[in-house]
Parts: structure tokens; C-alpha cells; sequence
């Protein structure tokens, strides 16, 4: 009897919840309004294939989706030259800011009313740090040797589409405090990743 | 053994394509992470798996519900290792996992444990990672925790939890709500992005309280917020405040001085957030816009492409509504016409387009002329369209501009950008008379050589509107009969329909039409013989008896009276029978266009493209269902069907609306029901109506609801009958009543007993627009003067004091129930005088057109003077009556 009488409480708390939530429904248009939201980050390489990339809104529910707008994007902005500064471009009612790295692509989309400096900020945040990251080698292979690094990086800048921080400096110091670098014991280094580890504290407490 | 993940070789430069992942599958990494099942877990080694299987989700691969399943229970074991890499890398892949909600118990403890652990990384993460997969009942468990967490002294704890809050507050805003002393405590926070995460959590627990919203807005803006993205939330919040405010008595905006103070901010992005705010103030004057239009200049010539472009997309907009304010910004924009970034150079351009005077035009269209070559077809677009607004403001240039029109029509380009630059000659000819010889002459030199099928036929039926009333309209024979002969048969099909449109005006021309269309007798296509065949007859070319000449014109020049995706709809439906096709059968309702087409900009029905017409699927649906039930099946044709009126509140028992279907004779009520409680099963539904304000009506039918279960909408029908073709109104008060059983939610049976009960509902009301269709017409000003001055009632009326006159437009608009035409329902924010059209078709068939000019007088008084034409003078007298006891 009693089990009977939790499950009639869980039933009804869960109606209860869909009621809600469709209740604020509304609220949701408006929390999309009002706090500046980034709606996917993309890493590609210089043929437009993924390297990294994270989506935060649903305006692309399926992969399929997903590729076609990373193509449009790609090819859009392919010709352009983004290397000394971060170039922007509208899409399909998107703002789409992007900084060209060696073979590596940087975009950040938000919707078209979003304010374009606080998107490139949150571009800049994410190139530098992967800059730091990379310890300056900014290409393809790198990143993707160092995969963990970069998704841990993209984990550490935005969270489900709020900005939870820009600072390239504080990102990267997020993400490489716990690399698996650091984590591992010493003896179990070889040689030339024992250098790079001290030469990455070093180039840290340098940047301090 | 698995390839090492981090691979630091000299020799690497051998190797250009080497990838880590290079021949990576998804079938041997889920077997590489059966190392996460090792009692001696080699850390290193489960992140390289770990970073492997999140390389494949990122690639798009996806994992069956075993194979996540699987991986996630495999992940859970990690959770003994103290490794702070891979822990991190443990709450990635749980996040990327989305674990249902019976394995998330699995980790919960774990995650419990780590959030209370004294590293700081851990409390953040697990934070993060548990809010995302938690679900209500967990969050009460950990909810204290959470509100510890907000006011940590640790940034990033205290971010981790907010942001988590934020999120939370869309599926559990009554936890989340119980949290914001936390809240306001951490909007104090030392830490800049804590307090930016704070004040957007806590504007969101308020959002829907506007004197606390208004405070929260008065107190911050005095005092210091410090991150700048907190900065800009905060200018976006004030100016909701200042939206929902208004202007004060003095006239001072409340709050602005605190806009004008963020121009001076340091960081760009505040600045930017500012100025916007202010271009986008309602009723916005020029004073107060000066200083932000001058910071916006600043930005222009940043040597930065994202501050470049967010300048002149801003100023782009103020140029729509206030293009004086942007002049003296004229110089920087023309230096952006050679931008490098194609967007920022097509934005400046249209925006002198915008700004321009007269005497700039000439100097402007050289500059452009250069700039088209090399821009993609999508900006060329944006570039015509502003050129065509710009010809409509200067019609004495139309020369230079249709000149300009007709080059970039002879060069290379696709269907869209063609299409964008004959529907602005079409436009131009309409609206400019001067234009036109030229024009027609532009776009015959087009068919010539074009492409496109789509736009051919719609120059030829254009051609054969305009072009017999023209001085010379034989000049245009020979392009047209010389798509006779050159072109497909679509094509030839609507060059014979524009000859016999010639033929049929231009009584000189007539002979020689006739010759060319016997010659089109031959033609090897069907349709182009039909039609060929068709006009010969109609026009007499044939020695048979001729039609009188106004019905030769209204056949040939006529509008179909219908939809034309209702007629579509209808002859979709259409079986073929002994029965012929009736195109009185054919719905004349026009659906009002869904919102997200009306969002699409440069969607606008321009030029040729017909009126705004959209799927009519709901009065098909009304029809098919009420003509099925017999009580009704009688009543004859449906002449309009309302849009539904809730008669509850939101968010009780029942939900019931109702939608109103008129019949030349009949109204009936149709009661849309849901039952929203899952304990009760409600039975015989009907509604009781009292019609005792309503005394020219008189119920003769009702049709019960058998059966209403939970959640599964119901109808109930009930009849009355009024003189035929009056418009009777009146109130009616409405009581459902059913029988309610009680429903075991267990078994979802329903006892065998009921009680009878009432419920009340609000009153209903049949109001005149109720007799009214909103049916558009494609020209205005040409139906306007066919119906002509015979049946015109003019009179003028004060509407008192209105918040505003586009809301006094939309007042009147939703009163007569008509359609509006040629986009006049959009008031222009900041006009004085307004001028809206309306079109529709009263009951008995009567076509009304309506003409609205509204004033504002005085400060807040709109007077307006309203001029009706119809085909029945009567008619015009009871729209006039609509407005007068509106």
C-alpha cells in the first residue's frame, strides 16, 4: 500500500513538472533575449573538417544539420583572411566571428542580435587559450595530439551557451593544471615530456 | 597495447597527414575501454580512452543505448582513481553521455563526494556535471550544498553553481527560486564573472516581477558592477525597465543618464551594448541619440573587422527610422564601400542608400556600380532592395536608378538576385508613371535573353497588364510573339495569354493580334493551342459570336476571387467525376501568415508575387468536420470560422475555447474541451448556453461530448439560428456540464458512478468582425477605384487618448476583421499620421474595402477618418457602424 502511494507521488510530481516547465516556456524566450548566449563554437581544419566543435542551442538537433552548417560556414568564410584580427560574418540570421590560425579554424556563432564584441571576446578567449595550450604551436596536429586539452578548454569557456569566461589566461590555467601531464608522476615521463611539462610551468609562472 | 595518445617524435615532419585518430573505430575503442574495468587502473592510459571515445561523439558517431550504457557504467569505476586529469576527463564524458535517469543514480554519490571535497576543482565540476544530469527529486537532496556553493569564496565554484542555476531555473524554478538571498549575496561578489553569472540568475528568479526588476536596476546602476559582461546585462535590463516604463511627466527618460555614462566605459563591449541600447529606445530623439551615434562613428574606423561590422550594422538600422541622425557619419561609411570584410562594405552602402540626399545619388550609383562586380548574389540583393527604397524616396532619379537596375540585369548572376531586380522595375512602374515605357522596354529586353521560366512568365503577364495602356503598345509585340517562337511551352503558353490581353484593349492591334494567334494553332504544346484556341473565340477572331467586352475584360483581366493555395488545395482534393470542378466551392478565408515567416526578413511578397496567402488547412479541417456531422450538413455553405476564444484561464481544470463558424443563417459554437486532471474521466459533456442577450438568436441544436478522458481534446457543438444575412450580434454566458467519474491512476479505470457537476465559463460574445473575411487583394489602388465612388461612406472619428498609434492602428485593425494590404498594418515608430488599408468580404459576399488615416492629435489623441467603398451601400453603412459603437 504504501509502495502504491509513492508511485502515485512520483507520478504526479512528474505531471507536475511537465506542466511546469511548459509553463515557463516563456521564460526560456526571454533568458534567450536578455544573457548574451553563444549558440555552438567550432574548431576546423584548413579543409573544413572537425577537429573540435560544441553546440549549445538546438537550432541544429541532428549531426547531418550540424556538418551542413559547418560546411556553409567553411565555405563562407574560407577566402577571407582572418589572421591578424578576428573577422565577422552574418549567416542565416547568425553572427558568426572567426580568427584564422595556421591550419586551424576558430568560429563562435551567436543569433543576430547578439552583441558581435562580447562574441569575439569569447573567440578571443578560446584562441589564445588553445595558444597557450599548444604552447604556441597552433596547428592541426597539435591540437589534435592534445585533444583532451582542447575539449577540456571548449568545457572551460562556455557552459550549455552562458559564458562562464574569457580570459584566455584563466582558461588555460583551468585546463593545464589538470592535464594528464601534470598528473602523471615524473618517472613515468620520457625525457622530452619532462621538458615540456617544466617548460610549460615555466612559461605559466612567467605569464603570472 | 594502445598507441600512445601523445606522441612527441622528432621525425613527425615526415608525416604531413598523421593523425592520432588516423583508422580510428568505434568497435575496438569500446574494447580499449575495458582498461577502465582494471583493478589497477593505469590513469593515463583510461584518459587516452577517454579522449578517444569523446574524439568519436565529436566526430558525430553516435553510441546505441547498450553501447553508452555500457561505457558509462565502465566510466563510473574511475571514480576510484585519484588522478585529477582523468577525473576531469570522467566528468566530460559523464556530461557528454546524458545518462538516463536511473543511472545517473549510480554516480550521484561520487559526484556528492567530490562536491564537497576540499578541491576546488572537484566541488566546480561535480557542481556542473551533477546539475546537469540531476532531475528534480536528486536537487532537493542537493540543494544545500548548492547554496553553499554561490557564496564560495572561490570564483569558480561559486560561477559553477550559479551558472547550474541558471539552467536549473528553466526545469525547477521553484528550488532555484528558494535560493536568492544566495544569489544577491554573490551579485556582491569581488569576483567579476561571479557577480555577471549572479545578476543574470537573479534577473531571471525576477523577471516576471517588474518592481523588482525596476529596483534591482535602480540600485546596480548606482553603484559600481565591475566585469563588463555584467555591465551589459545590466544596460539590457535597464532597458527593459525603460520599455516598460515610458516617459515621465517632465519628459526625461528615466535611466538614460546611465545609457549615456556606459559610453564612456573602457571596455568596447559595454560602449557597443550602450549605444545600441539607446538606437533602440522607442521614440527615441535625435538629442538623445547625438552622443551614441558619435561613439558609433568612433568604431567605424577601428582597425578591428568585428567593431566595424557591429558599428554599421547598428547605424544601418537608426538609418531605417532616423536617417538624418546618421549623415554625419556619411564620410566614414564611404571609405567602408572598399571594406575588405564584403559584409561591412554591402551594410554601408545601403546604409547611404538610406542616408543619401538627392544630389549624392548620382555619385553614390558610380561608386556601386564598381562594388557590384565583386560581391556574392545575397549582398547584390540587399543592394537592389535599397535601391529601390531610394528610387521611391527620389522618384526624379529614377533615370540614373533604372538605368542601374536595367545594367546589373544583363550581367551574369542566379534566380534570387534576377528576381530581387525585376520585382524592383515592377515596383518602380507601378509606383512612378514616368518610369514606366522605359521600364516595360528593360524588362522585354530581358525576356529575351533569360533563363528563368518563372520570371519570363511573370514579365509576360506583367507586360500584358501594362503594357496595352501604354502610348505605343505595338512597340511591344514583336518581344512578346518572339517568345512564341523561341521559347519552352510554359513560356509560349503565357505569351499567347499576354497577345490576347492585347488584342482584347488595343482594338487597332487587333487584326494583326488575330493573325499571330491562329498562327499559335499549331503549336505542337496543348496548352499553348488551348489557349490560342480559347482567345480567338472570346475576341471574336474567329467570326463567332463575340462576348460583350466587359466580360471579355473581367475574364481576361479579372482576379480569381480565390486564394490561390486554397484553389490549390481544392483542386487537390478534387476526385474526378461526373460533377465538374466548382470554384465557388473554394474557401475564400486568408489564414493570418505564421510568425516565423513574418521574422524572415526580405521575405516580403514584393512585386510580382501574389498577396500574402497561406495554407488554409484549418478552415478545410472546420469544413470537412462540420459538414460531417449531420445536425449541420444542412446549414450550407461556411462562411467563416473565427480563430479560437480561450473562455478559461490558463492553467485550470478545464481548458475549453471556442471557435465561432458563421453560416448564412446559422451560427455554430464549436467548444474545444480538455480535461487536465487525470483522476477524473468526465462524460455527456455539453455546455448550457443562455442567450438572453442575444435576442436575435435561437438555439436549434446541440451536440454532446460522449466521452472526455485526460488530456485528450473533445468537442461539443451547439446551434443557433438568426435572420438570414444580418449581421446579429450578442453576448451569450456559457456553463459546461458533465458527468465526472473517478479515474484509478494505477489501473486507468473509471468507477462506475458519476456525479453530475457544473463548471463555469466565461461569457462569449458574437461581435460584427465575426461577419467579415479577411480577404486580400493584390492592388490596392486599383480595387479601390474599381469599386468607385458610388457606394464611399466617409466619416471621421476621435479615438481619445491611445498608448500609442500603431496600438490604436492594430485596435481598429482587430475590430473590422479585415485584411490589411500592402504591409499598412506596420506603423513606422515615431510617425504622427498613419494611413492603413484593409480589404475583405462581408457576409453575403460583399466585397468592402476600407482606407484608414489616422492623426495624432494633440499629445497622446488619435483622431481618424475612415473612408469605406463596397458594392452595397448598406454594407458601408454597417462597417461604419462597427467603428461607431467600437
Amino acid at each position: 500500500m504504501v509502495k502504491l502511494e509513492t508511485l502515485i507521488d512520483r507520478t504526479r510530481s512528474s505531471l507536475c513538472m511537465t506542466s511546469i516547465s511548459v509553463r515557463y516556456g516563456i521564460n526560456l524566450f526571454f533568458y534567450k533575449e536578455t544573457c548574451p548566449a553563444v549558440k555552438n563554437i567550432l574548431l576546423l581544419d584548413s579543409e573544413g573538417k572537425r577537429v573540435a566543435v560544441k553546440y549549445y542551442s538546438d537550432d541544429w538537433p541532428t549531426n547531418v544539420a550540424r556538418e551542413a552548417f559547418e560546411k556553409a560556414v567553411f565555405a563562407k568564410t574560407q577566402k577571407t583572411n582572418a589572421r591578424a584580427e578576428a573577422e565577422i560574418t552574418m549567416f542565416d540570421n547568425y553572427i558568426v566571428v572567426y580568427k584564422f590560425s595556421q591550419d586551424l579554424h576558430f568560429f563562435v556563432t551567436g543569433s543576430d542580435n547578439e552583441n558581435e564584441i562580447i562574441l569575439a571576446s569569447v573567440l578571443q578567449g578560446f584562441s589564445d587559450a588553445v595558444g597557450i595550450l599548444l604552447r604556441g604551436n597552433v596547428e592541426k596536429k597539435e591540437a589534435l595530439e592534445n585533444l583532451d586539452l582542447i575539449l577540456l578548454c571548449l568545457d572551460e569557456i562556455v557552459d550549455g551557451g552562458i559564458v562562464l569566461e574569457t580570459d584566455a589566461n584563466v582558461i588555460a590555467g583551468k585546463v593545464a593544471s589538470n592535464s594528464a601531464d601534470s598528473g602523471a608522476p615524473l618517472s613515468e615521463q620520457t625525457i622530452s615530456q619532462a621538458l615540456a611539462t617544466a617548460r610549460e610551468h615555466l612559461a605559466r609562472s612567467l605569464l603570472k | 597495447m594502445a598507441q600512445p595518445l601523445v606522441k612527441k617524435d622528432d621525425d613527425r615532419d615526415d608525416e604531413m597527414d598523421y593523425s592520432p585518430f588516423l583508422g580510428i573505430e568505434k568497435g575496438a575503442v569500446l574494447q580499449e575501454a575495458r582498461v577502465f574495468n582494471d583493478p589497477q587502473l593505469d590513469a593515463r592510459r583510461c584518459s587516452q580512452v577517454i579522449t578517444k571515445l569523446l574524439y568519436l561523439l565529436n566526430q558525430g558517431e553516435s553510441f546505441t543505448k547498450a553501447e553508452a550504457t555500457g561505457v558509462f557504467f565502465a566510466v563510473t569505476k574511475l571514480f576510484q582513481s585519484k588522478d585529477i586529469g582523468l577525473r576531469r576527463m570522467v566528468y566530460l564524458i559523464i556530461k557528454e553521455l546524458s545518462p538516463s535517469a536511473d543511472e545517473v543514480i549510480i554516480v550521484t554519490s561520487s559526484l556528492m563526494k567530490d562536491m564537497n571535497s576540499r578541491t576546488d576543482m572537484y566541488r566546480a565540476n561535480a557542481i556542473r556535471v551533477l546539475c546537469r544530469i540531476t532531475d528534480g527529486t536528486l536537487l532537493t537532496q542537493i540543494e544545500r550544498y548548492l547554496k553553499q556553493a554561490i557564496v564560495d569564496k572561490n570564483p569558480v565554484v561559486a560561477s559553477a553553481a550559479l551558472v547550474s542555476g541558471i539552467h536549473l531555473l528553466q526545469t525547477n524554478p521553484e528550488i532555484v527560486k528558494r535560493w536568492s538571498n544566495e544569489v544577491q549575496e554573490a551579485v556582491q561578489s569581488r569576483a567579476a564573472l561571479v557577480q555577471f553569472h549572479a545578476l543574470a540568475l537573479l534577473h531571471q528568479i525576477r523577471q516576471n516581477d517588474r518592481l523588482a526588476v525596476s529596483k534591482l536596476v535602480t540600485s546596480l546602476t548606482k553603484g559600481s558592477v565591475r566585469s563588463p559582461l555584467a555591465q551589459c546585462l545590466l544596460i539590457r535590463y535597464t532597458s527593459q525597465v525603460i520599455r516598460e516604463s515610458g516617459i515621465s511627466q517632465t519628459g526625461d527618460r528615466p535611466f538614460y543618464d546611465y545609457l549615456e555614462s556606459c559610453l564612456r566605459h573602457k571596455a568596447e563591449m559595454v560602449i557597443f551594448e550602450a549605444a545600441r541600447a539607446i538606437t533602440e529606445l522607442s521614440g527615441v530623439t535625435s538629442r538623445e541619440l547625438t552622443p551614441a551615434i558619435t561613439v558609433l562613428q568612433l568604431f567605424l574606423s577601428s582597425s578591428k573587422p568585428v567593431l566595424r561590422f557591429a558599428a554599421v550594422r547598428t547605424l544601418n538600422k537608426v538609418a531605417m527610422t532616423h536617417p538624418m541622425a546618421v549623415t554625419n557619419c556619411n564620410i566614414d561609411m564611404e571609405s567602408l564601400i572598399s571594406d575588405q570584410n564584403r559584409s561591412i562594405a554591402t551594410l554601408a552602402i545601403t546604409t547611404l542608400l538610406k542616408t543619401g540626399n538627392e544630389s549624392s545619388v548620382d555619385r553614390l550609383m558610380k561608386q556601386i556600380t564598381n562594388f557590384m562586380s565583386d560581391i556574392a548574389d545575397e549582398f547584390k540583393i540587399v543592394v537592389v532592395e535599397a535601391i529601390r527604397s531610394l528610387c521611391l524616396k527620389f522618384p526624379l532619379k529614377y533615370r540614373s536608378l533604372m538605368n542601374f537596375l536595367s545594367n546589373i540585369l544583363r550581367e551574369e548572376g542566379g534566380f534570387e538576385y534576377k528576381k530581387a531586380i525585376v520585382d524592383s522595375i515592377v515596383i518602380l512602374i507601378r509606383d512612378i508613371p514616368d518610369a514606366k515605357e522605359g521600364g516595360l522596354l528593360h524588362l522585354c529586353e530581358f525576356i529575351e535573353d533569360c533563363e528563368f521560366t518563372y520570371l519570363s512568365t511573370q514579365i509576360l503577364h506583367f507586360l500584358g497588364n501594362e503594357g496595352p495602356k501604354t502610348s505605343d503598345p505595338s512597340k511591344y509585340i514583336r518581344y512578346i510573339y518572339n517568345r512564341v517562337i523561341l521559347e519552352n511551352a510554359t513560356v509560349r503558353a503565357s505569351a499567347v495569354s499576354t497577345l490576347a490581353k492585347f488584342g482584347a484593349l488595343v482594338d487597332s492591334l487587333k487584326p494583326r493580334i488575330f493573325v499571330l494567334l491562329k498562327r499559335c494553332l499549331f503549336d505542337s504544346d496543348d496548352e499553348v493551342r488551348d489557349r490560342a484556341t480559347l482567345y480567338l473565340n472570346t475576341l471574336g477572331g474567329d467570326g463567332a459570336v463575340v462576348e460583350t467586352d466587359e466580360e471579355v475584360k473581367e475574364f481576361l483581366f479579372g482576379s480569381l476571387g480565390v486564394p490561390l493555395t486554397n484553389l490549390e488545395t481544392s483542386l487537390k482534393n478534387y476526385e474526378p467525376s461526373e460533377e465538374p470542378f466548382d470554384i465557388h466551392s473554394v474557401p475564400k478565408e486568408v489564414k493570418s501568415q505564421p510568425l516565423s515567416e513574418k521574422k524572415a526578413p526580405g521575405k516580403k511578397p514584393t512585386g510580382l508575387a501574389a498577396p500574402p496567402v497561406a495554407p488554409t488547412s484549418t478552415v478545410d479541417a472546420y469544413e470537412r468536420l462540420l459538414s460531417s456531422i449531420p445536425e449541420f450538413a444542412s446549414y450550407g455553405k461556411l462562411f467563416k470560422s473565427s480563430a479560437p476564444v480561450e473562455l478559461t484561464e490558463a492553467e485550470t481544470e478545464y481548458a475549453v475555447n471556442v471557435v465561432k463558424h458563421i453560416f448564412d443563417n446559422h451560427i455554430v459554437f464549436q467548444y474545444n474541451c480538455t480535461n487536465t486532471i487525470p483522476e477524473q474521466l468526465l462524460e455527456n459533456v455539453t455546455v448550457i448556453v443562455d442567450a438572453s442577450e442575444a435576442e436575435e438568436f435561437s438555439e436549434v441544436a446541440s451536440k454532446p461530448l460522449k466521452s472526455l478522458p485526460y488530456d485528450t481534446p473533445g468537442q461539443t457543438f451547439v446551434a443557433f439560428e438568426k435572420p438570414e444575412g444580418e449581421p446579429a450580434v450578442g453576448k451569450f454566458s456559457n456553463t459546461l456540464r458533465f458527468i465526472v467519474k473517478e479515474v484509478d491512476p494505477t489501473t486507468g479505470e473509471a468507477e462506475d458512478d458519476g456525479v453530475e457537476d457544473e463548471y463555469q465559463l466565461e461569457d462569449l460574445e458574437v461581435v460584427s468582425a465575426d461577419y467579415v473575411l479577411k480577404v486580400g487583394v493584390s492592388n490596392f489602388r486599383n480595387a479601390w477605384e474599381s469599386l468607385g465612388p458610388d457606394c464611399e461612406k466617409v466619416d471621421e472619428y476621435g479615438l481619445g487618448p491611445r498608448e500609442s498609434l500603431a496600438e490604436a492602428v492594430n485596435t481598429v485593425i482587430d475590430l473590422l476583421g479585415m485584411q490589411p494590404c500592402e504591409g499598412t498594418e506596420v506603423v513606422p515608430s515615431n510617425s504622427r499620421s498613419h494611413t492603413c488599408l484593409l480589404s475583405g468580404v462581408y457576409i453575403g459576399g460583399v466585397k468592402v474595402l476600407v482606407r484608414l488615416s489616422f492623426g495624432v492629435d494633440g499629445p497622446k489623441d488619435v483622431a481618424m477618418k475612415l473612408a469605406v467603398r463596397s458594392e452595397d451601400i448598406s454594407v458601408s453603412d454597417a462597417i461604419h457602424e462597427i467603428v461607431a459603437s467600437g
